[in-house]
């Protein structure tokens, strides 16, 4: 069995990136990069399911900039045997990205894909049901639990009023939630050997795809941000406050 | 302008969270259709078609769309697509696994989570965990809209209803089954709609505590319970408690953040909020930032005393 799984490279989450000055997108100079969290999630499961002989290869794919290739290491040093960088400086949209990984997956033939559920800098939330949708899949989305069969495979999805779980014939496609796993780091031998996996690169037009966004970003801003109140002495004077105050206990 | 908002329900009980994204609809001006898709769920369309705002309540009932799995209700929404300027769904799990899944197929490049509604092509929505709020213009002929429904005021109820019509289903792509769901029950406010908010970290160290140190306050104050990321990957409370970035993002008058540090990503889902409480033994935590009343105290005394303190107001 073969997965593939698609990782992004983005701000590390504990960085509070912040919009610049002239409102014309984010301040990323000098800004600390890895790999998207879910996307780790979704590499792990992946490496899982190799280490209990259920696959056989995996398949990881970036699309980005040249430093996109850093993101792949670290997948193939977790565990999976090769890269894919799809090259490109410009910023693609979801639906690019779903149509560019459609054709690799044409190419890759893989029984599974496996995404993050979302991406921690734009988090659109879009790309593997995307993904999905163009191939005619079905998806598993937000998984907290996947189960392999031969022929299908059943996906547990955290939802909104607990948990949902959906059985999907192969080849399907899942994103990964936060409590499918907890990634591992990888080792240093298996950093080395990660240095001497192959990673292919193309560009999005190889594959035939116009990356041209569909959404003008006309401004970015900073929310209002909330100032912090009072410190208060004692329980007795919180709920003083909260009703006379705020209002918002009787 | 003609807009296709999808419900969000139960099947015989339609969720506020589509009342919401009616409102949404609204703002974009034109005519708004509100989509019910289900099985069983002609209750859920006769509420749909008394709220304001809605101008045809379209009804899809039949065994392919129980569960609303993705790939049929997709199907469904692409085969009335056609009628449709703009397709809109609140962003909850299932308009989230929905929605995009539909863009995808009519090939538009999807609008997460819209906060705010500058005109008929223009959109707001939150990046970076809320940081930074993006404006977007889309360039698609048809736009395709998930909006998060705390951003915007329920529908109100109207006068007369609309009638509610039969949509044909198309045949189910069959590329998925329902296997089993496991919901949570709980006699509590639900945690998106709730006006008080008793919210829980990882300090709490166990379900138990929750239950004996957390519950009593809530329920006192007639409020939801909510957690923190550590708190449910601990397995204190189910995951249909997480507030953040990657779990509920809620809005009520009071939110109270017991043993809560204020990560990043989960003043993600609560910042929105009328009035923070924060009760943290760390004066530096981060939490306290935001909050407009912080209590520098051990949640273990402070929580059962604040307890004390409403029931007393409570029976007086
Ligand atoms: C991709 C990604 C997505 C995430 N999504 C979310 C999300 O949706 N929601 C979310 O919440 N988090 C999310 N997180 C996790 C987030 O970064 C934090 O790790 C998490 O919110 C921490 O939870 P906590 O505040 O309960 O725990 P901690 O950060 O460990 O804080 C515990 C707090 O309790 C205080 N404390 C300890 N004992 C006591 C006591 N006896 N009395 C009073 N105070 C006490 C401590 O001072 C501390 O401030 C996400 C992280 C990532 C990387």
């Amino acid at each position: 069995m073969k997965i593939l799984v698609a990782v992004k490279r983005v701000a590390d989450p504990n960085v509070k990136v912040r919009a610049l000055a002239d409102g014309s997108g984010v301040d990323l100079a000098n800004i600390k990069m890895t790999m998207n969290p879910f996307d780790e999630i979704a590499v792990e499961e992946a490496v899982r399911l190799k280490e209990v002989g259920r696959a056989n290869e995996i398949v990881v794919v970036s699309i980005g900039p040249e430093k996109s290739a850093e993101t792949l290491r670290t997948a193939l040093a977790m565990g999976a045997d090769r890269g894919l960088l799809v090259r490109t400086d410009a910023v693609v949209e979801p639906l690019a990205v779903a149509k560019i990984l459609k054709a690799v997956a044409e190419a890759e033939r893989p029984d599974i894909i496996i995404t993050g559920k979302q991406a921690i800098d734009d988090d659109a939330n879009q790309t593997g049901q995307m993904l999905s949708a163009l191939l005619g899949w079905g998806q598993g989305t937000f998984a907290s639990k996947l189960v392999v069969g031969d022929k299908a495979i059943e996906v547990t999805r955290e939802v909104d009023g607990g948990l949902q779980t959906v059985g999907l014939p192969l080849p399907a496609l899942v994103t990964a939630d936060l409590r499918l796993n907890e990634p591992r780091y990888a080792s240093l031998p298996n950093i080395m050997k990660a240095k001497k996996k192959p990673i292919d690169e193309r560009t999005p037009a190889d594959y035939g795809v116009a990356v041209e966004p569909r959404l003008t970003v006309v401004r970015v801003h900073e929310p209002a941000t909330r100032k912090a109140g009072i410190k208060v002495g004692s329980v007795g004077e919180l709920v003083e406050r909260l009703r006379m105050e705020a209002g918002v206990l009787r | 302008m003609t807009i296709l908002v999808l419900a969000e329900h139960q099947d015989t009980q339609l969720d506020d969270a589509t009342a919401k994204a009616i409102s949404a609809a609204g703002r974009i001006g034109g005519e708004v259709h509100v989509l019910v898709a289900g099985s069983g769920c002609q209750a859920a369309a006769e509420a749909a078609a008394g709220l304001a705002g809605v101008a045809r309540v379209l009804l899809a009932d039949g065994p392919s769309l129980s569960n609303r799995l993705a790939e049929p209700v997709a199907a469904l929404i692409v085969s009335l697509a056609g009628g449709y300027d703009a397709v809109l769904a609140p962003s909850t799990t299932s308009g989230r696994n929905i929605l995009p899944r539909v863009a995808a197929l009519l090939d538009v490049m999807q609008i997460s989570d819209v906060v705010a509604i500058d005109g008929p092509d223009l959109f707001q929505r939150p990046i970076y965990a809320g940081n930074v709020i993006q404006t977007v213009r889309s360039t698609d002929a048809k736009k395709v809209l998930s909006v998060r429904a705390s951003s915007f005021p329920a529908a109100s109820v109207a006068a007369a209803a609309v009638p509610v019509e039969a949509v044909a289903i198309p045949e189910n792509p069959g590329r998925s089954s329902f296997v089993r769901s496991e919901l949570s029950r709980s006699e509590r406010p639900e945690l998106a709609g709730a006006r008080i908010v008793v919210s829980g970290g990882r300090a709490l160290s166990s379900a138990e505590n929750f239950e004996t140190v957390l519950a009593p306050l809530a329920d006192t104050l007639g409020a939801a319970i909510g957690a923190s990321r550590a708190a449910v990957d601990a397995g204190y409370v189910s995951n249909d408690l997480q507030v953040g970035q990657t779990g509920k993002i809620i809005a009520p008058d009071l939110y109270i953040a017991c043993g809560i540090s204020g990560a990043i990503q989960h003043l993600a889902g609560m910042k929105d909020s009328r009035v923070i409480v924060a009760i943290n033994k760390d004066p530096d935590a981060p939490i306290f930032q935001v909050a407009d009343y912080g209590l520098v105290a051990d949640l273990f005394e402070a929580v059962p005393e604040f307890h004390a303190a409403v029931a007393e107001g409570a029976k007086a």
